[in-house]
């Protein structure tokens, strides 16, 4: 086993703050200017998954269906060219699936009614609220928590790299114009879950490091710390990369997104646990002094 | 250092291996498709004679079945193929008729020794066994409403008993007003609803004119008349759901207005909807005579027009029951039955009226979506909600009506049954409105399935290549505990009865992917402690000892946020944050003490040159 390298990382922390401000700059001009493509769950609304034999085209369904008396369905393929995702607005009223079925049908393809979701609009704004109000309970609990394991300074780091990643994850989606539902809010916040894994490992050595190590600068320590930490946080975010992937490729149209989003979160998430939280340390001047616990219960026998 | 574990860290482990293995076993069999058959009553006897009506029909259709139960009670029929399922019930819905409940049911395959220990498959969400699911919202203000109608009309008539007078009396949101010409006369009103009312509270309010009296319902009052909505209205949601003959259906309230429905496995939406959709109520109206009332049409446009009074003689809130049966000449008819209060006012209103049509007015609540646009130019989409009447039922009074009577004269027995469904479909206290909809057809449910299973096996390939790639030999070591991790999941999500959905699936799959995390990161420490110059035994316990503070800390903040995850979400939602909550716990076992356990069994105490790691 060769001696441990130590990389200066902090060195790079101005370049790193450029970067991140651009990219939350980004993410929230795009968030304030389009918003987020709402799915099904939070928009409320129709819609009718059917999947066909062999492929369709979309155009031909939205014909047949505005031909059967359908108000503007949206017609759009749906994972694959023989699946097909119609989306219309209002309740589906009884019988809405079979006359949808029997529109499609008229030159006698064969096809498989997959799901039909109605979503009322108050359900979808509560869930929105709701939405909105878990991750901030998220936020403050898990600062609250930092705070008492660790120290106050720590805590704003790690918030700031969750909000941080989050931001991000949420304006990648906004830019990109993909589809934000119920599994993608799931995701972010697993985000949230896996950035702290990541932000907590690291500020763990550093707490560590500031102990052990007696004649250094806040710099130095740091950056002994996610040295040390490297290999782990790039293992872990690998294995957590490689089942996405599977989940990705495999996991089918129903998840995609999710795996998406995790995806991106995790990839910031791992550099904001390098980048952001410590140079949120930084900026706060952090140092020995803040982690020197007053050590309890503990006497001293002089007697020999 | 020993590096060795006492010998009762080796038996727990053991244990809790053995423990992994058998709850996680029984997911190894899928249930069979069956059907189920019961009794409209309970009195009904299902015994071997049944069943054997029942299989002749299967045999006579072609559907291969299997192993047939009868318990007296119901009868459970296998099948080889679920294609099969739902012509299989038609087959013996039709051979049986009305009097008997067919139900598609998922039979388990379970071995004995497995469930005698308590081992059941995980449970299904709806998004993989297909099935419905309604989230509805009860209208309490229209409850309220009601009452305070019902209310008027007894003010009213008490007032003309007892001889006080009175300008008007009217029902204003949900308040009654009246009016009086005199101080005497509100004073005697007032004290009536006091003694007689105790529901109503009179307001009194600065500026309210002095001649009137303001009647409010109290907040108990309200607050009971919601409650008892709520619950009349699950009640005849159960009662309705049995009516579809589902194996394992779930009605339950959520929050202070709402119920869902979870109808796993139904096939035939059209007809679940038409019986839980249908929010509905009945009124029983005579035909009106003369040209006075309102028009109404038949339900399913047979019928001609017909003109009904305004008013309702009782309402579905009064029906206890409707079953239907056949006359003494055999011809199909539906048996009514009210509760005390309807009777009574049953056979008030029709002493007098023998002779007249009574008609059933069937009143269904909808909503619409309306697209309008908003003052800054935005199109909103607000729901709307309309009110359809129709008659489903127009007979003639025979005799004066009581408690129980039956509405004779229908054409067929198909007819009866669907009246007396209406009929106790209608006996709702408040109408609801369908808020949330969700049908998951079978072959998605099935995809589902073998897609999530799919990304379970190749991500756990994945890691596991990686980690030897990696580890090498210690790799190895976390393969072992990943895949009882697995395992321990599976089989405590078997054993606690959690439903697993396909956002569930994704949370196992992300399980696997941060469940090595701890692994890595004692990994990581030991090579740190052998690079430092530690002996290998020491850089062993010291890596583990180092290790454990991050990965209890990283843990505990993961599980918050799936516990808070779990508090906000939804159904599907729900099913990731118990997925990645109970895989923290898990994983936290496995990568600690299990590792440790093979660690110390394989190097323990021994002299070796070199970790492989």
């Amino acid at each position: 086993m060769s001696e441990l390298k130590i990389y200066n990382f902090m060195g790079l922390r101005r370049i790193a703050v450029i970067f991140s401000a651009v990219l939350l700059l980004v993410s929230t001009v795009s968030l304030f200017s389009q918003g987020l493509v709402l799915g099904l769950d939070f928009s409320g609304g129709t819609q009718i998954e059917v999947g066909y034999k062999q492929p369709v085209n979309v155009a031909d369904v939205r014909g047949q269906l505005e031909e059967a008396g359908f108000e503007d369905p949206v017609v759009l393929h749906f994972g694959s060219e023989s699946e097909v995702l119609i989306r219309m607005q209002g309740e589906p009223d009884q019988g809405l699936a079979e006359r949808i079925y029997s529109a499609l049908v008229v030159n006698g393809e064969e096809l498989d009614l997959r799901r039909v979701d109605f979503v009322g609009p108050q359900i979808g704004e509560e869930l929105r609220d709701k939405g909105g109000l878990g991750m901030l309970i998220a936020l403050v609990v898990v600062m609250l928590y930092v705070a008492i394991r660790f120290q106050f300074k720590f805590s704003v780091g790690a918030v700031l790299a969750l909000v941080h990643d989050v931001l991000i994850t949420l304006g990648i989606f906004s830019i990109t114009r993909l589809e934000f539902d119920l599994t993608v809010l799931a995701a972010t916040l697993a985000v949230v879950g896996y950035s702290l894994n990541d932000t907590i490992v690291v500020s763990d050595r550093i707490r560590e490091n500031f102990r052990k190590i007696r004649k250094a600068t806040a710099v130095e320590v740091i950056n002994e710390s996610l040295s040390q930490t490297l290999w782990r946080t790039i293992n872990t975010s690998m294995t957590t990369m490689l089942v996405l992937l599977a989940l990705f490729f495999f996991g089918g149209e129903l998840i995609h997104n999710f795996a998406i989003a995790l995806m991106i979160g995790v990839g910031i998430g791992t550099y904001s646990s390098i980048y952001v939280a410590a140079t949120v340390m930084l900026a706060m001047n952090v140092d020995r002094e803040d982690l020197i616990e007053p050590e309890e219960g503990e006497l001293i026998d002089d007697l020999p | 250092m020993p590096n060795k574990f006492p010998l009762w860290k080796n038996i727990m482990l053991l244990v809790v291996v053995a423990f992994a293995f058998i709850y996680a076993a029984p997911n190894l069999y899928p249930p069979d498709p069956a059907l189920q058959l019961s009794g409209q009553s309970s009195a009904m006897q299902i015994d071997g004679a049944v069943l054997k009506k029942v299989e002749k029909a299967l045999d006579a259709a072609n559907i291969d079945h299997f192993s047939g139960e009868a318990d007296g009670e119901s009868a459970l029929i296998r099948l080889t193929d679920a294609k099969l399922q739902m012509r299989a019930k038609q087959v013996v819905q039709a051979e049986m008729g009305g009097e008997y409940v067919v139900a598609l049911n998922l039979a388990p395959t379970t071995p004995e020794w497995l469930s005698g220990l308590g081992g059941s498959p995980m449970k299904l969400g709806l998004d993989l066994s297909g099935g419905v699911h309604f989230l509805l919202e009860v209208d309490l203000d229209a409850a309220l409403t009601t009452r305070l109608e019902g209310d008027l009309q007894e003010v009213k008539s008490s007032l003309r008993e007892e001889k006080i007078r009175y300008r008007s009396f009217e029902l204003k949101g949900q308040q009654i007003i009246g009016r009086f010409r005199n101080e005497a006369q509100l004073e005697q009103a007032t004290s009536l609803v006091r003694e007689n009312f105790r529901d109503l509270q009179p307001q009194f309010k600065q500026g309210q004119n002095p001649l009137t009296l303001v009647l409010e319902l109290s907040e108990i009052a309200s607050g009971q008349i919601e409650d008892n909505a709520i619950k009349q209205n699950l009640t005849s949601l159960r009662n309705r759901v049995n009516e579809l003959g589902v194996s394992e259906p779930l009605v339950s309230r959520q929050g202070k207005n709402r119920i869902v429905v979870e109808l796993p496995g139904v096939q035939d939406t059209a007809e679940a909807k038409r019986i839980i959709g249908k929010t509905a109520n009945l009124e029983f109206r005579l035909e009106a005579e003369g040209r006075i009332g309102e028009m109404f049409e038949f339900r399913d446009g047979r019928g001609l027009d017909a003109r009904l009074e305004t008013s309702a003689v009782i309402t579905g809130e009064n029906v206890t029951d409707a079953r239907s049966s056949y006359d003494e000449n055999g011809r199909p008819q539906v048996n009514i039955t009210l509760d005390t209060k309807g009777g009574w006012q049953m056979g008030h209103s029709t002493r007098d009226n023998v002779g007249r049509r009574l008609a059933v007015l069937f009143i269904e609540y909808k909503t619409k979506l309306e697209k309008s646009k908003a003052e800054n130019g935005e199109i909103v989409i607000t729901p709307v909600p309309f009110v359809e009447k129709h008659i489903i039922s127009l007979a003639t009074v025979q005799s004066q009506l009581g408690k129980s009577f039956r509405i004779t004269g229908i054409d067929s027995q198909r007819e009866s049954s669907e009246l007396a469904l209406l009929l106790r479909a209608g006996a709702l206290a408040a109408p609801m409105y369908i808020v949330e909809e969700r049908t998951i057809g079978p072959s998605l449910g099935a995809d589902n399935i073998r897609l999530g299973v799919l990304s379970v096996s190749l991500g756990l390939a994945l890691v596991l290549l990686f980690m030897i790639a990696v580890y090498r030999g210690f790799g190895v070591l976390a393969n072992v505990a990943l895949t009882m991790n697995l395992l321990l999941l599976v089989g405590f999500m078997s054993l606690l009865g959690a439903t697993l959905t396909l956002p569930g699936i994704a949370g196992i799959v992300l399980t696997v992917g941060m469940a090595v995390d701890a692994n890595v990161l004692i990994f990581s420490r030991i090579r740190e402690e052998l690079a430092s110059g530690s002996s290998i035994q020491a850089a062993i316990s010291g890596g583990y000892d180092r290790a454990f503070v991050s990965i209890l800390d990283a843990n505990i903040t993961t599980l918050i946020v799936a516990v808070i995850l779990f508090l906000i979400g939804s159904g599907p939602v729900q099913g990731f944050a118990v997925t990645l909550s109970i895989g923290i716990l898990t994983s936290m076992f496995t990568s600690i003490v299990l590792t440790r356990g093979l660690v110390n069994a394989i190097v323990g105490g021994r002299k070796i040159e070199k970790l492989w790691i």
